[in-house]
């Protein structure tokens, strides 16, 4: 058992990732702590989405261990649940379907996930199109289908792989919008990985920064100030914008 | 219904039958019957009840080279888009069965298998399942990997991502392979039947040729692509009952 059960759902202890050659993770130790969304920021090339698919259970470290509120991760688990970059929906299933797959796969009745199922849909308000087909659905409607998988597992971690940043900029304020109020109500762990700084701020209880070649942990920030204004003074607020700056700043010199 | 579609299929086949009937009437060819002796050969051998019997003979080795090619077929082409070593080992089999010329091989499956029912059976197979079998590990292969490694994070097991994903996200290309296969199948039949010994449709497109009969013969290669033209329409129904929003293709 680790020490930090309390405190923090996820624990990655000194990861070191190769593919072959090139070495994608060095020795890299996080903590997040639990009820609070932690973002993984960094250039692309960095291994944010490595380090994610670690902790889901995707991929084998080469070395390291993770832990999910106390135990070792050696494969997905009920525990984790993960929402796609892509979406990751099936085009030959209805939204219905999509949604309730998660629970499919661990062998809940048809009606029982279908009620579960049906109340994600609704959270995400996608009510009506229950027996759409994704091709049927905008980019942001898909991501909510994907979404509502996730969340319909019930799972205390959610990780997500840039959500986001498959969408529109008004859908993805608005996603970012909905998404403070999700940590708010959902006693869960968010591990988000973007590459928007504007919205790891925005977003985040606390944020890494990841630099790459080989990848660590540079910083990481917790943003106090302005966590409990509500949704439209955030981006107004001087806390936020020093925030913002100062990665930018220390971001740049790895930008080509 | 008459929808538009509709009408244009009408429109098309009223052009071809034309065009066949003038073809017929002008004497292009002292072999080429027109369209309605044709059609009205057809009718007597339906009548005499001709045509059935021919059929019982010729869809014996089609079904069952159909049947066993289709299963058969997806279920190597499965394994062959899963497993590298086991596609290293197989595929080569079936890229020359699919390059060789068919009417060189018949000679060796008589001496092999005879002139009965295996040695058609045969002919049926080698024709349908080789483009079955590579369609079928190509679509496998190129399943997209987000959303096998989706079913793998919400806990599906190695049974669930085969079956739940890679199946139905292979079905486009695996009934595109299907119906190319089932296509070579009907002809493979048919070459069966004239080259290994002449029963069923064969016997009567070769013995009308022999006796000049040209509506006859006409008539029993038109009922011979009518078949096929319906069995395949029938696979692409299947299809969209399965498969329903597979038709759109991959979104992300």
């Amino acid at each position: 058992m680790s020490d930090q059960t309390t405190d923090n759902a996820v624990s990655v202890k000194n990861i070191y990732k190769n593919y072959g050659e090139i070495e994608a993770l060095r020795d890299l130790s996080l903590d997040f702590p639990n009820g609070q969304l932690t973002s993984l920021l960094g250039p692309s090339g960095c291994g944010k989405t490595t380090l994610l698919k670690i902790i889901a259970g995707l991929l084998p470290a080469t070395q390291g261990e993770v832990f999910v509120n106390g135990s070792l991760v050696t494969k997905p688990g009920p525990d984790r649940a993960f929402v796609f970059q892509d979406f990751a929906l099936m085009p030959w299933a209805s939204v219905l379907r999509n949604v309730a797959f998660g629970l499919e796969l661990r062998g809940v009745n048809k009606n029982e996930r279908e009620d579960i199922a049906a109340k994600y849909i609704k959270d995400v308000g996608l009510v009506g199109f229950e027996n759409s087909f994704p091709h049927e659905l905008s980019g942001g409607m898909r991501q909510r289908v994907g979404l509502a998988r996730a969340l319909s597992v019930d799972s205390p971690v959610l990780l997500m792989d840039e959500p986001f940043s498959a969408v529109d900029e008004q859908t993805r304020r608005k996603f970012q919008e909905d998404l403070l109020n999700l940590v708010k109500n959902e006693n869960k762990t968010f591990i988000f990985v973007t590459h928007s700084i504007e919205e790891a701020v925005y977003v985040s209880d606390q944020i890494a920064i990841l630099l790459p070649r080989p990848s660590r942990v540079s910083e990481i920030i917790k943003p106090k100030g302005f966590r409990n204004k509500d949704v439209d003074s955030i981006r107004k607020d001087r806390e936020y914008l020093d925030t913002v700056e100062s990665i930018w700043k220390s971001l740049r010199t790895y930008v080509e | 219904m008459l929808t538009r579609s509709f009408f244009l299929k009408i429109l098309s086949g009223a052009l071809i039958f034309g065009a066949w009937e003038y073809a017929g009437r002008t004497g292009v060819n002292y072999a080429l019957p027109t369209f309605l002796e044709s059609m009205k050969a057809l009718f007597d051998m339906t009548m005499s009840g001709l045509i059935f019997e021919a059929y019982a003979d010729t869809l014996r080795p089609l079904a069952v080279g159909v049947f066993i090619s289709s299963f058969i077929g997806i279920g190597i082409g499965v394994w062959v888009g899963l497993s590298e070593k086991f596609d290293w080992l197989v595929s080569p089999i079936f890229i020359i069965m699919q390059a060789a010329p068919l009417a060189a091989l018949i000679p060796l499956l008589i001496m092999a298998y005879g002139i009965g029912l295996t040695s058609k059976v045969f002919v049926v197979c080698i024709m349908a399942m080789p483009v079955i079998v590579l369609n079928t590990s190509v679509a496998v292969k190129n399943t997209p990997s987000s959303v096998k490694e989706m079913a793998r994070s919400f806990l599906g097991t190695e049974k669930d991502v085969i079956l739940k994903i890679i199946i139905p996200a292979a079905s486009p290309v695996i009934f595109a392979g299907l119906r190319l296969g089932v296509s070579a199948g009907f002809i493979g039949a048919i070459l069966a039947e004239l080259k290994i010994t002449p029963t069923g449709v064969g016997d009567i497109i070769s013995y009308s040729r022999m006796t000049a009969d040209y509506p006859s013969m006409y008539a029993a290669i038109f009922s011979i692509i009518l078949l096929a033209v319906l069995f395949l329409n029938l696979l692409e129904k299947i299809e969209n009952f399965f498969f329903k929003g597979n038709n759109q293709g991959y979104i992300s």
